[in-house]
Parts: structure tokens; sequence; C-alpha cells
């Protein structure tokens, strides 16, 4: 049976800050880095949200355009995350009880670093494909944390997209994916860590682009497609080069992942990043787009879609919730003491 | 030990505005009722989870400067009463807004948000804030 | 039923007493009253008292306390302790006039007490914060000053006051104050100082708010017939009337009105036999100075519009033809929370037996106590009548 995205919704905090607020704080050149990362700022979560927030946001923006879907026929819920708000408690259990899904449903939270989300979809692909559920939830959220004064502080961000899949009304078929696994020490968090450790300019070459690239090349071999037979690409993104260089080594042309390159606006939303460029293309597209998709979680694993966009998608109430363009509208900019004391980095008294 | 199950009973209110209405008279109420304070008698038995509208718009409001220890961190912050699209009071903080600017009729929906993080250890509670309608 | 007849008065000073205890708060204003009435303390078979939290002093089963540090334990007479929030105080005194008036008892002490300083400022809010709904209002992060204040910014949005009236009954209660020797402030202020003082909850000030206090307040209230015969002072009680609301201000039809003051109000003057009209010197619940705007509305003893500008006038003073608050109200005199209820009563008392020093209002005849719980929850409306 066909198999694909139903619905979609995604959610982005309303503050941000500069890269140059925070090189100003750290005696570090805030432009010069904003401008090697190609991120103009990044998002910053209020204090009283986190994945929980974010993904139920996404969820419910994904449930109010198909309002005939009952929510309890929804099978699954998870979600990928690397900031899951317990280390213990699933945050989908919850997202689950949000959208009134409960009680009838199996639900798990994923960790794979950036790539998370994605996972979360392959697995919801496989328990409707074989009959097992008749929708599942996939969602990638994060409100990744970056150590202050390092390179990551200037890109991690927060956000986070939801997605229905099913194999009714599908308003996104994925034709296929396939994925790229191995293990490699790019980039990692101990348990009970504030902040993650990377390998600098290893997180580059054999890690980043060389599982892209590799689950990249594998799908357009399976599906005998070329780069120009698809509309639009979405690449993973923790800055707004890399998805450049990898699109280029690709030959994806600079129009092509345009819409789905959102981390000069917002930063790197980690397990949010490809879900909230695909979620960005899907606002933009039109029945017969095609999309190529990679993701990338660090330690480290490509996920790669192919996915062609239906009729269906002229009924799809997408009016029913705000576009991303929409969310992303009238950002609040924060100076660096309301960023720390956002993040919680600022050790208040008991 | 912790004691949870006061806030774990409050989640279909706290999470989507689940109250009562009543199958005699049709009276909406939040939070819920087990006895419908028109009918009393009449409405015995006859108490039906209602879900009140997540929209409205600002019926009055407050912007708290003396907060308490869960908020210190979005102080000042406002707090509102909503008339909500199908005709109930309810109350909660608004978020997301200048403050302002926040203005008596504005429209609001309400959304999922941390209500108290539960210190390192504990339970988080979440429940519903209101934000501007996009 | 029988009337019922106030013999003796008692009070503290109203503060941040640090040196007092709950204890001896409570027995102090008890003695006074008690020597007031010319008794010895054998005499009185029941005592009622209003405490609003034992949460700040962490403490449960205060009618106990007081019974036995009143001495009254010994005789193992009864006592109970009555809760209403704000409104504890007024409680206390209507089911202490109830026991006297069904004939059940015959001498009654009514006292009010609460010692607040014991607690920090925070923990303090926290619990005056849980006489509001605590499950949908407080633990939503409504605080109840931000409650007055929503209430506050209905009126004035709806035209029905303004913020400087608001303010003004601060400042009338400030001028009262400073003729109370027992009064928490005793400084005038001016009606900038009030809207200029830093904000709690928009667009309520500190000064829009009463303090935290530390006092106690007691009457000895027998049959009236007994009092006549008794060689003492006494000042008849005409009507006590108490109504209930719902607990959540969000639930209730109007916010710019309690409703259970103006329906408990009603049914005093009806029971008197008097009207609004006839009331020369009121105590109002100006916990919030625009609850004690709201009172002199709802009590109807100003048409709806003209009591902000009477206040604002300062046409409400000692002097004028319906003095208010002239104990310094909640706002100067103090408010340690169960004590306000009967200390109102002491003050109505003291002004109809002329014993009220400076602050006294010329010829009263007719005096008004209002006490309030939460916002507008309960509400107790007692009628005092000079004989």
């Amino acid at each position: 049976m066909d198999v694909g995205i139903v619905s979609y919704g995604a959610y982005v905090p309303r503050y941000r800050i500069k890269p140059e607020e925070i090189g100003r704080v750290w005696g570090a050149d805030g432009v010069g880095m904003g401008r090697g990362l190609k991120i103009e700022q990044k998002s910053v979560p209020s204090p009283d949200e986190d994945v929980i927030t974010i993904s139920a946001e996404a969820a419910r923006y994904m449930m109010d355009r198909v309002p005939d879907v009952d929510p309890q026929t929804i099978g699954a819920v998870y979600v990928g995350s690397e900031s899951h708000p317990y280390a213990v408690k699933p945050s989908s259990g919850t997202v689950a009880e949000v959208i009134q899904a409960t009680p009838s449903l199996t639900a798990a939270d994923l960790e794979f670093a950036c790539k998370a989300g994605t996972a979360a979809i392959q697995i919801c692909m496989g328990l409707v494909g074989s009959g097992m559920i008749q929708y599942g939830v996939a969602v990638g959220a994060d409100t990744s944390q970056g150590a202050p004064g390092d390179a990551l502080e200037y890109s991690a961000s927060a956000g986070g997209a939801a997605f229905l899949i099913g194999s009714e009304k599908i308003i996104a078929k994925i034709n296929k994916t396939m994925s790229f696994t191995t293990d490699t020490p790019d980039f990692w968090r101990r348990e009970g860590q504030p902040y993650p450790s990377h390998g600098g300019r290893f997180t580059g070459d054999p890690a980043y682009f060389k599982h892209i690239t590799s689950a990249a090349e594998m799908l357009l071999d399976d599906q005998g497609t070329k780069p120009e037979d698809y509309d639009h690409a979405v690449f993973h993104q923790p800055n707004g080069k890399f998805p450049e260089r990898v699109a280029k080594m690709l030959k994806f042309t600079p129009e092509q992942i345009v819409n789905g390159l959102l981390t000069p606006a917002i930063g790197n939303t980690y397990s949010g990043a490809v879900p909230l460029g695909l979620a960005n293309v899907l606002d933009k597209s039109k029945p017969g787009d095609r999309i190529f998709v990679v993701s990338y979680g660090s330690g480290a694993g490509s996920d790669a879609f192919d996915i062609t966009v239906t009729d269906e998608m002229k009924n799809y109430k997408k009016e029913n919730a705000p576009t991303l363009e929409k969310v992303l509208e009238n950002p609040v900019y924060l100076d660096y003491a309301l960023y720390a004391k956002y993040k919680g980095t600022i050790r208040m008294p008991e | 030990m912790a004691a949870v199950a006061k806030e774990w009973r409050e989640i279909p209110a706290r999470y989507n505005l689940e109250g009562s209405e009543c199958g005699n008279c049709g009276r909406k109420f939040f939070p819920k009722r087990n006895m419908c304070p028109h009918c009393r008698r009449n409405g015995f038995g006859k108490m039906h989870p209602y879900q009140v509208s997540k929209k409205g718009k600002i019926f009055t409001f407050s912007i708290i400067h003396d907060a308490p220890a869960i908020n210190m961190r979005l102080k000042p912050y406002a707090v509102v009463m909503i008339r909500t699209d199908d005709g109930l009071l309810i109350a909660g903080q608004l978020v997301d807004t200048d403050v302002s600017k926040i203005e008596i009729g504005m429209r609001v929906r309400s959304v999922l948000r941390i209500l108290d993080e539960g210190g390192t250890t504990g339970v988080i509670h979440y429940g519903f804030k209101f934000v501007p309608d996009l | 039923m029988r009337e019922v007849a106030i013999v003796g008065t008692g009070i503290t000073k109203f503060g941040e007493l640090w040196d007092k205890s709950f204890r001896s708060i409570g027995i102090e204003a008890g003695i006074k009253a008690i020597e007031d009435a010319g008794m010895s303390g054998s005499e009185v078979d029941g005592i009622f008292i209003g405490n609003m939290s034992s949460r700040f002093i962490n403490q449960q089963h205060i009618d106990a306390l007081i019974a036995d540090y009143s001495g009254m334990a010994t005789r193992n007479v009864p006592a109970v302790r009555t809760e209403a929030g704000g409104a504890s105080g007024g409680v206390a005194f209507r089911q202490g006039v109830m026991a006297i008036a069904s004939g059940m008892h015959d001498v009654v002490l009514v006292g009010g007490a609460e010692k607040m300083t014991d607690l920090d400022d925070a923990g303090t809010a926290l619990i005056m914060d849980s006489t509001a709904d605590a499950e949908w209002e407080g633990s939503m992060g409504l605080t109840l000053t931000s409650l007055y204040a929503m209430i506050a910014r209905r009126m004035i949005f709806e035209g029905k006051v303004t913020r400087e009236e608001i303010a003004s009954i601060a400042v009338n209660a400030h001028v009262n104050g400073a003729r109370n020797s027992n009064a928490q402030f005793k400084n005038v202020i001016a009606l900038e100082t009030v809207l200029r003082s830093g904000p709690v909850a928009d667009p309520l000030n500190v000064f829009d708010c009463a303090p935290y206090s530390d006092g106690a307040a007691a009457v000895v209230l027998v049959p009236l017939e007994q009092a006549k015969k008794m060689g003492v002072e006494y000042v008849k009680v005409s009507a006590v009337t108490q109504a209930s609301d719902t607990l959540a201000l969000f639930q209730r039809e109007d916010i710019t009105t309690f409703k259970a003051t103006t329906v408990a109000a009603k049914e005093a003057y009806k029971i008197a036999g008097i009207e609004a009209k006839d009331i020369n010197v009121a105590e109002v619940h100006d916990d919030y100075t625009v609850a004690g705007l709201m009172a002199l509305q709802d009590l109807g003893l100003f048409k709806s519009g003209e009591a902000g500008k009477a206040v604002l006038e300062g046409q409400v003073g000692i002097d004028s033809k319906m003095a208010l608050n002239p104990s310094g109200g909640l706002k100067a005199r103090g408010y340690p929370v169960g004590a306000s209820g009967v200390a109102q009563i002491v003050e109505i008392t003291e002004q109809l037996r002329n014993k009220a020093d400076n602050r006294q209002v010329a010829n009263a005849k007719y005096g008004l106590a209002q006490s309030v719980g939460g916002t507008g929850s309960a509400v107790t409306i007692s009628i005092l009548e000079a004989i």
C-alpha cells in the first residue's frame, strides 16, 4: 500500500539572539562567527517551553489540519529529540495525551542526535505499511544546548515539526526511504552532562558529508533518479554552509534547497531541523512536486526519503493552522542576559 | 516519595480545557462540576465532559510584578480572564506578548506550556496558557 | 430569638509585632474585652475565633489553643474556629451572635487573631493566594492581588471608576490611621504617592494593598436584656447577615460587583429596619483600594458612579454624613486577616459608644461592618445600633 504524510505541523519559539550578541559576551568576533556559519540568528525557547510543549504545539497544528481524523485512530506516537525534558518519562506519552490519542496506542521516545525525528517517520512508515496501525505520529523537536562560549552556542536552537503518517488521503507519498548508519564519534553527550562534546573538524568529511552523500547516492541509485528529477531537496543543516556544500557535491542546485534551508533564520534545531525544512517545503509545494530529503544524526547516520506531493494536497486544509512563514513572523530579540535567564544558565536562588 | 495524583487527575482539564456540560439545561462549566448549580437534582447523572473552545478574547488582565517563585524567570508576566468563543470565562497567563501592548478585546488562543518545572527532581506540570492568536 | 448586645471590646496594636506570639496576641485582646465588660472571664460559656490560616504558624486546632491560653479550657468551655478567607472574623462574629440569639449561650467571647509575620513574605503571599481558587486561579499563576487588579481594570474599562478614585481609598485610610494609636501606619499620604508606588499587579501598586500584619480583636456578647442590667455601655446588634458566591472570580456573571455584598446588605438593612442612607459610619473590607470603593457602591451607601467622586473629594472623612473606615481601614490600621472582621466590630462599637477618641464620628446612630473572603466568595454584613 502507499504510505506517506497525511498532515504536518511546525512550531518555532518566538525569541531570537544574534551571533554578534553572543560574541560580545565571550570576547569573540560574533559577526564573523555568524558569517562563517551562515547563521543570522537562532531561536531561543521561553522559560516555559521545552521539547514537550514544542512537540505538542506542532502536533496540534498537524491535527487541526485534518479535522476528519479521529485522534483515537492514531496507533503510535514517537518523539525524537536530544533534549527530552526527562531522562526517564517519555515526551511521546504527554504529546499523545495532548492530542487526545490515548489510551489505545504505542509510544516511545527516540534519540539519534539530529536524526531522531526522521527515524520516527521511518518507524511509523513500517507500522502503517505493515497494517499494524492506521496512523502514526512522528515528531522531531529539540531545545538544544550549546556550551557557553563554545562554537555550538552560536547555532544550537529550538523548534520542531510533527508528521501524521498514514495510507489514506496522503498529501505527500513517501516513495522510498533508505538509511546509512555507522559507529562514528563526531559529536556526543554523556548521561548527566549538560553540554555535548564534538570532534571539531572531524564532524565534517568523515561524519556529515560521508553519511549524507552515501545515503543520497544509495537512494538515487535505487530509484534510478538524478538530482534534476527533484523540485526540492532538504538536507540536514547544522549551519547554513554544510547543506549548500553537500548539495553542490551531489549536484543539487541552490534553487532546489532554498525552501528547505531554515538554519540561517532560526539556527540549528537539531532533531527539528530536517522536519522543519520539510514542513517549509510542503507549505510551498504543489501537487506533483518531488522532494529529496536526507537527514543526518551524529554518532552517526543519515535517513534519506524520496517524496512526491499528491493531488490530495489540493484538498488539504493547510489554512487551519499557521504556516511556518507565519510562525516565524515578528520574532523578539534578546540580549545575552535575557538569553541566559531563559536558557536557565543563571543560577537561581532556592 | 512524591505526591503526583492531584495534578495527574487534572490532566484533561489542564491540557485540553475539559469541563462539563449539563445534559439537562445545556449550560457549560469550566472546571468540571459533578452537579449543575442551576438544575441541581435534575442534573444528577447528566453531567458530560465538554471541551471548552481554545480560542477567545481578553475580558480583563493584569501584569504581575510581584511574582511567586515558580515564575521568577518570566516576570513581569500577564494574567488574563478570557471570554472563550463558546461563552465561558476562564483564567490563565498570557505569554509571548509585549505586556505594554495588551488590550481588552484582543484575540487569543490556548497553548500547552510548563506551569511548574518541579525543581530538579519533581514531575513537570504542564497546562494551558494563552498567546495572541496569529 | 433573643436580641444581642456587645458589652465589651478589646484590641491590640496592629503591625509587625515581632516580640508577640499568636498565643499572646489573642489573649491580650480577649482580656481587654472581658475587663471592658466588667467581667472576670468565668462568665464566658462559648468562644468563637476568626483565624484565616493556621498555616501561618503551622498549628491546626486553633480553637483549642485559644481556649487553653485564655484560661477557658480549665472550665472546658466550647471553642470554635471559623475560617472564610478574609471574612473569618466577620463569620466568627455572626456565629457568636447566633449562639446568643438562639438561646444556647448566654455570654460569648468573639475574637479574631492572626500572626502573619512568623512566615516570609513569599510564603505569606502564597497562603493569601489560596483564598481564591487555589486549583484554577492560584496554580495557573494568578495571585490574589492580580484578581483584584483585573477587577479594577475591568471597572475602569467599563467607565465605572477612575484610577484616581480607586487610589483615593488609601488616602482616606491613612488620614484616619494617623489618628489611631493602634494603627500599623500613622502617616498621611498623598494621592500621587499611591499612584507612583511600585507596581504589584498592574494597575494596583504597593499602596493599593493592605499590609501583612499581626494583631487581634475581641468583643463580649450577651442578650440585650442582660446588657441593660449590667451597668456598662453597650451597643445593639441590629443585624448580622452572610452570603456566599462562587470561589473563582471567573465564574461570576459580573466581576465589577460583589453580589454577596449586595445580597447580604439588602437583607441586613431589612432586618435592621433601616436603609443604606441611615448608616453614619462604615468599616468596609479595603484589603485592596478597589475593594473598598466597590463596597461603597455594593452597600448602596452611594449612588452608582458617585462613590469614587465622594472619596476622591475627601467627602467620607469622620466629619461627613457617611464616614468611611474611621479606624484607618485594612490599609492603614492593618490587616491581620482573621482579626479584621472583629476589629471592624470593635471600631463601630466605639464609634456608637462615643469612645473613639480623636477619630469620633459625631452622633453616630447606625454603623455597618463588611468583612469579605477571597474575591467576594463570602461576605458578612453587621449593622450595630447605638442605644
